[in-house]
């Protein structure tokens, strides 16, 4: 399969989307990825095979070891990664204006 | 609601800038920011409780505040010193996620009066690193998807049915 993959459809898998949660806070291995879920261990790695396509993941070979880190370069393009970001920020001060809006008039 | 609040973050940089601007006066802007029961009104959310364990709103001063959820357990702390103290003006200071690998990170606040009534808000903050940014603003995606890790494990469970 040499469909070219597309970003969206890549995080729109509830697996994917765990395992980006997982190596977002840290660069971890295949094998140390897998074991945080029950799936088996093949379909885990395909995967990270198509998180690595799309470029979401970078692979990085240490001796024997390959280890995945998140792709910053691509952090730019996909705005579902930092739209719950911005939207956390919106909901925050949407709520700071209404308390403080309530605070005025008191 | 409309969405009032832009974040600019450029790829393979350091830092990003958040703008928002409020129907506030920026007196009203800047208390929001120093005044303890304030903050943790507006930092709380249904999944979470915002308590403010310090907070010295002056230069040299320092803050910790704390986050708990539903069942009160602690989901993290976080603390920082204050680097500048002008009312209505500026604010600068550090922040730090405690017990994780995400650095300190400095955050420069201006509060600028639009009208009697509207004002604005820039955050400026920057990160150790480029990877560490990115980290950072990958996480409210990730709670996004599952607040709480038992929820994950729930959802992962489900999944393999």
């Amino acid at each position: 399969m040499n469909l070219r993959r597309d970003v969206f459809q890549a995080i729109a898998d509830p697996t994917r989307r765990a395992i980006l949660l997982l190596v977002a806070s840290q660069t971890m291995t295949a094998g140390a990825i897998a074991a945080n879920f029950d799936t088996a261990r093949p379909t885990v790695s395909k995967h990270l095979q198509i998180l690595t396509e799309c470029q979401l993941l970078q692979q990085e070979q240490s001796g024997r070891e390959i280890y995945y880190h998140i792709n910053a370069k691509n952090m730019k393009e996909i705005a579902d990664f930092i739209e719950p970001f911005r939207q956390m920020w919106d909901e925050r001060f949407n709520k700071l204006e209404t308390i403080m809006k309530q605070y005025k008039t008191k | 609601m409309e969405q009032k609040t832009k974040v600019q973050a450029e790829a393979r940089k350091q830092d990003l800038l958040i703008t928002r601007e409020f129907d506030l006066p920026v007196e009203l802007l800047f208390r929001a920011h120093v005044e303890p029961e304030l903050i943790a009104q507006w930092m709380s959310n249904p999944h979470a409780t915002a308590k403010i364990l310090k907070f010295e709103a002056k230069k040299h001063g320092s803050y910790q505040l704390e986050s708990t959820d539903a069942q009160g357990n602690v989901v993290f702390r976080s603390n920082g010193v204050i680097h500048e103290f002008s009312p209505n003006k500026k604010i600068i200071r550090t922040f730090e996620l405690e017990n994780a690998p995400f650095g300190v990170q400095l955050e420069v606040y201006e509060f600028e009066s639009l009208t009697a009534s509207t004002s604005k808000l820039k955050m400026h903050v920057i990160y150790e690193s480029v990877v560490l940014r990115d980290q950072l603003l990958a996480l409210p995606f990730a709670q996004g998807i599952n607040m709480a890790h038992n929820r994950m494990q729930e959802i992962l469970n489900n999944l393999n049915h």
